[in-house]
C-alpha cells in the first residue's frame, strides 16, 4: 500500500505537466483551452514570459513533486528501521533559499520592459518639434450591460456634431496604434480582448488610456471580466480588425449615416 | 495551577452551550464551520451546474428554488451563488475552523495551560458568529436572493442601491454579518495572544513552541493588525449605503437611468482597503494548516522537523511580507503603473520563504521512518497541492501575464488550490489527527485513506483543467459563457469540471459518516494514539476540564522523536513529570 501512496503522489507532477502540455500542444479534450491566436504586437512579449515562467514554474513542480514520492518510496512504512535524527543542515538551506530567489528577482527585471510598453510608455505622436501623447483614437465608454464606441467622425475632434457613436461594434485598422480612453457611467467594468492580450479596468470616475496595435485582421471577441451586475456575463462586443482601406470606408459609410449628437460624458473627476 | 482557572460547570447549558472551557468553544466553532462547509459546498456545486448546463432545468432543487423562472437559475441568484460561496468558505469555514476550532482547542493544551487568558472572551468570541450567521441566513430572503457582488464587494456596485437588485437589503445584510465575524476574530487574537504571552508552562520557551502554535500566534497578529482596517472599510460602505457618504462612489453616476446621490469618492480606496485586510487574511487561511501539517510530518516521519528555526522565521517573514503586496490583486485596476510594479517586487520575494518551506518538509521526510496514516496522507497532500498553488501564484504575479489571466478561471483554479488543496487538506489531516484527543475515539483509518484518495484525485480533477479555461482568456464570475462564440467550444471541458466537483462533494460523505459514527462507536483513543510528543497528549483523550491534572514542566523541543537509540520509545514527550498531580 505504501508503494500505492508513493506513485500516487508521483503521478501529480508529471500530471499536471502532461495536462498543460496537451493544453498547449491543442490534444483532445483539452483541444482550444489555451492562449488564444494572438493578434497585437504586444501579445508576442507577453505569450513569451507566459511560457518562460511557466517553464521555470514546470521545473519547481517535477522537483519537489519527484522528491517527494521518492522519499516515500523509499523512507515509509516496512521499509525502513529505525529514523535518521538530523535537523537542519545550514548549506541545504541557503541553498533554497537563494537559488529561487535569485531566479524571482531575474524575472521581476526581465520583465519590466514588457509592462512598461503594456502599461506605462504611452505611445507619443510628434507634433513639429515637439513629442505629445497621442490622443485617443476611440472612446470607449462602459455601462450596464454593453459597450459604446466613440469616433471623433470628419473633423477629427471629438465632442463635436459630426462624433461617430456605435454600440456593441469597435473597428480598427490593422498595423496602427491604436489609443483607447475608457470610461464607465456607473460601476466598474474590465475592458478584455483576450486575444489582444489586453484588459483594463473601467473605473467610473476615473480617465484612463490604452493602447494596441493589431497585426492581423479579424473579428474578436471583447468581454467584460470585472462583475458589473448581473448581466455582467453578457456584456460583449465586436472588435473588427480590418485594412486602413476598408477601415476608411467603413467610416465614410458611419460618418454619412450617424450624425451622432454630442455624446454627454461621463463626469471627468480628474485633476 | 493558574487562578484565573474555574470550576467545572454542571448543567447541559453550561457546559456545551455557554461554555467558558476553550475545548468546547473549539469543538462548538469546529462543527459549526462544518456545517456552513456543507452549506458552502452546496453553493459551489450550484454554480458548477449552471456553468455545464447553463438555463436548464436543475432537477429536484429547481422548481423548489426558482418557482418564477421555472426551475432555471437566474443571472441575479448565480450572482448570490457564486458570493456567498466564497464568503461563507473564507468568513464561516476557513477562519473559524483554523483559528476558532484549532487555534481554540490546540492553544492551551499545546502550551501546557489550563484555559485560555480571557474563558469568558473567548465565549464571546463564538456567540458572536450567531448574529453574523443570522444576518447571511437572513440576507438570502432578500431581494436578488441575496448578495451579489462578489466576496470582495467592489464599490460602487455593492453601494449603489439602483446597480443591481442584489445590492439593496441583502448587501447591507452582508456587510453587518462580516462586521461580526471581525468582531469575533478581533476577541479570539487578543485572547490567543495573550494566552501565548502569558501562560506557556515553565520550559515552554518560544523556541519551545511547537509550530502549530507559532502559526496560530502569528495569525493572531495578523488579524490584530489586519482587522482594523477591514472594519473601517466596512463601516464606511455600510455608510455609503445608507447615508450616501460617497467614500467610494465618484459624482455624476448614472446606474439604471437614476443619478446617484453622492459624489467625490474613489472605487480604488475600497479596493486599497479591502485588499489590504484580504490580502494578510490569505495568510491567516493558511498559516495555521502549515503549522498543523508541520507537527502532523514530523510525528509520522517519526523524525525532528528539518530547520525548526528557518520554518519559524519563515513564518514571521510571510507575516510581514503579507502586508507588502495586497497590490497584486490590483495590477489592472487603474491603480499607478508605477506602483504595480513595487507591489510585484514584494510579490516575487514572499515567495521566497513559501518555497523554504516546501523544502523542510521534504527534507523532514527524507530519511525518516514514514507512516502513512491518514493525517499524513492529507499532510503530503497539502504539500503536493500548496506546490502547484504556489506556482500558479509566481505566474500570476508577473505583471504583463496578470495582464491576460486576471479575472479568469486561471486565478479562481489557483485560490482553490491554495484554499482547498492545501488549506482544506491541511484542516481534514488536522482532524483525523486531533480527533481522538477531542472526543476519545478513533476515526476509521481505512475510509479515511479512501477519502483523501477520492478527495485527492477529484479536486486536481476540478481544479487543475481551469487553469487552461483561464489561458483561454474564460471570465471568472459568468453566469454564461455559451453565447461567445470563442468560448462556445469549451463547454465539454466545463460539464467535465463539473462532474468532478460533484464526484468529489460525494466523497465528502465519507468524511461525514466516519466523522459521525466514530463518535459513538469509533474505537477508545489512548491518551497519545499516535506517539506524539507535544504536551497534549500527555493528558486524557478527552482532556477533563482544566486540561492536565498537574503542572507540566517542559524539558524539551517538540520534535524529539528518534533521538535516543537505547529506549524503547522512539519519543521525548515535551513533558515526563505527569504524574505530581
Amino acid at each position: 500500500m505504501n508503494r500505492f501512496w508513493s506513485i500516487l503522489f508521483f503521478l501529480v507532477p508529471f500530471g499536471v505537466l502532461a495536462a498543460f502540455t496537451m493544453a498547449a500542444l491543442g490534444v483532445q479534450p483539452l483541444g482550444g483551452a489555451w492562449l488564444p491566436e494572438n493578434y497585437s504586437e504586444s501579445g508576442v512579449a507577453i505569450d513569451r514570459l507566459w511560457y518562460l515562467v511557466h517553464a521555470i514554474c514546470a521545473f519547481f513542480l517535477v522537483l519537489p513533486g519527484l522528491l517527494i514520492a521518492w522519499v516515500l518510496w523509499k523512507y515509509s512504512g516496512a521499509n525502513v528501521d529505525s529514523a535518521k535524527s538530523f535537523r537542519s543542515h545550514v548549506g541545504l538551506e541557503l541553498v533554497w533559499t537563494v537559488i529561487p530567489a535569485a531566479i524571482l528577482a531575474g524575472l521581476a527585471f526581465y520583465q519590466l520592459k514588457t509592462w512598461s510598453a503594456q502599461r506605462v510608455d504611452r505611445p507619443t505622436i510628434k507634433v513639429g518639434e515637439q513629442e505629445l501623447l497621442k490622443p485617443e483614437d476611440v472612446r470607449v465608454i462602459a455601462r450596464q450591460f454593453g459597450w459604446t464606441f466613440v469616433y471623433p467622425g470628419e473633423d477629427q475632434k471629438f465632442d463635436t456634431l459630426d462624433d461617430v457613436q456605435i454600440e456593441n461594434l469597435m473597428v480598427v485598422p490593422k498595423d496602427e496604434t491604436i489609443v483607447m480612453k475608457l470610461e464607465s457611467k456607473d460601476v466598474i467594468h474590465s475592458f478584455f480582448v483576450p486575444s489582444l492580450r489586453l484588459k483594463h479596468d473601467v473605473v467610473p470616475g476615473m480617465i484612463q488610456f490604452a493602447w494596441f496595435k493589431p497585426t492581423r485582421t479579424g473579428t474578436l471577441d471583447v468581454v467584460c471580466a470585472e462583475l458589473c451586475g448581473w448581466g455582467h456575463y453578457k456584456m460583449n462586443a465586436s472588435l473588427r480588425i480590418v485594412d486602413r482601406n476598408e477601415f476608411d470606408l467603413w467610416m465614410a459609410e458611419q460618418e454619412d449615416r450617424i450624425k451622432a449628437p454630442v455624446l454627454n460624458p461621463v463626469n471627468d473627476g480628474g485633476p | 495551577m493558574m487562578e484565573n482557572s474555574h470550576a467545572p460547570p454542571k448543567s447541559f447549558v453550561g457546559k456545551y452551550l455557554f461554555s467558558t472551557d476553550h475545548k468546547i468553544i473549539g469543538i462548538q466553532f469546529l462543527f459549526s464551520s462544518l456545517i456552513w462547509f456543507a452549506v458552502g459546498g452546496l453553493l459551489a456545486l450550484a454554480v458548477r451546474w449552471q456553468l455545464a448546463w447553463p438555463w436548464s432545468d436543475m432537477p429536484i432543487f429547481g422548481p423548489l428554488l426558482f418557482v418564477e423562472e421555472g426551475g432555471k437559475i437566474s443571472p441575479e441568484f448565480y450572482n448570490m451563488l457564486f458570493t456567498m460561496h466564497a464568503t461563507i468558505m473564507i468568513f464561516f469555514v476557513v477562519i473559524p475552523i483554523l483559528s476558532g476550532a484549532f487555534g481554540n482547542y490546540l492553544i492551551p493544551l499545546m502550551i501546557g495551560a489550563d484555559d485560555m487568558a480571557f474563558p469568558k472572551l473567548n465565549m464571546l468570541s463564538y456567540w458572536l458568529m450567531w448574529p453574523a450567521f443570522a444576518c447571511m441566513i437572513m440576507s438570502f430572503t432578500m431581494p436578488g436572493y441575496g448578495p451579489g457582488a462578489g466576496w470582495t464587494s467592489y464599490a460602487p456596485l455593492s453601494t449603489l442601491v439602483e446597480a443591481a437588485p442584489n445590492s439593496s437589503g441583502a448587501q447591507t445584510l452582508w456587510i453587518i454579518g462580516i462586521l461580526f465575524v471581525g468582531f469575533s476574530s478581533m476577541l479570539g487574537a487578543i485572547n490567543y495572544l495573550t494566552t501565548i504571552l502569558q501562560m506557556r508552562a515553565p520550559g515552554m520557551s518560544f523556541m519551545r513552541l511547537p509550530m502549530t502554535v507559532w502559526t496560530l500566534f502569528i495569525t493572531a497578529l495578523l488579524q490584530a493588525f489586519a482587522l482594523p482596517v477591514l472594519t473601517a472599510a466596512l463601516v464606511m460602505q455600510l455608510s455609503d449605503r445608507m447615508f450616501q457618504t460617497g467614500f467610494f462612489t465618484p459624482a455624476g453616476l448614472i446606474a439604471n437611468n437614476a443619478e446617484a446621490v453622492a459624489g467625490g469618492g474613489q472605487p480604488l480606496l475600497w479596493q486599497h482597503l479591502f485588499w489590504f485586510y484580504s490580502h494578510p487574511a490569505v495568510y491567516i487561511m493558511i498559516l495555521p494548516a502549515m503549522g498543523m501539517v508541520s507537527d502532523m510530518i514530523s510525528c509520522f516521519s517519526r523524525k525532528p522537523l528539518f530547520g525548526y528555526k528557518a520554518m519559524v522565521y519563515s513564518v514571521c517573514a510571510i507575516a510581514c511580507m503579507g502586508f507588502l503586496v495586497w497590490g497584486h490583486h490590483m495590477f489592472i485596476s487603474g491603480m499607478s503603473n508605477i506602483l504595480a510594479i513595487s507591489f510585484m517586487a514584494s510579490t516575487m520575494l514572499i515567495a521566497v520563504p513559501s518555497g523554504v518551506k516546501v523544502f523542510n518538509w521534504i527534507a523532514t521526510m527524507y530519511g525518516g521512518n514514514i507512516q502513512l496514516t491518514t493525517p499524513m496522507l492529507f499532510s503530503i497532500g497539502f504539500v503536493s497541492m500548496f506546490v502547484i498553488g504556489g506556482l500558479s501564484g509566481v505566474v500570476m504575479a508577473v505583471p504583463p501575464v496578470d495582464i491576460h489571466i486576471h479575472d479568469t478561471y486561471y486565478i479562481v483554479g489557483h485560490i482553490h488550490y491554495v484554499l482547498f488543496g492545501a488549506s482544506m487538506l491541511g484542516v481534514m489531516g488536522a482532524i483525523y489527527f486531533w480527533y481522538p484527543k477531542m472526543f476519545g475515539r478513533m476515526m476509521s483509518s481505512w475510509l479515511g485513506k479512501l477519502h483523501f484518495l477520492l478527495t485527492f484525485v477529484f479536486l486536481n480533477l476540478t481544479f487543475l483543467p481551469m487553469h487552461f479555461l483561464g489561458a483561454r482568456g474564460f471570465p471568472r464570475r459568468y453566469a454564461a459563457h455559451d453565447h461567445i462564440d470563442e468560448f462556445a467550444e469549451l463547454m465539454p471541458l466545463n460539464q467535465f469540471i463539473t462532474y468532478a466537483a460533484f464526484a468529489m462533494g460525494a466523497a465528502q460523505l465519507i468524511f461525514v459518516l466516519n466523522f459521525l459514527v466514530s463518535l459513538f462507536f469509533g474505537k477508545r483513543a489512548e491518551e497519545n494514539p499516535w506517539q506524539s510528543t507535544t504536551l497534549e497528549w500527555q493528558t486524557a483523550s478527552p482532556p477533563p476540564h482544566g486540561n492536565f491534572g498537574f503542572q507540566p514542566e517542559v524539558q524539551r523541543g517538540p520534535y524529539e522523536y528518534s533521538q535516543l537509540s537505547s529506549d524503547e520509545e522512539d519519543f521525548q514527550p515535551q513533558s515526563t513529570n505527569k504524574t505530581n498531580a
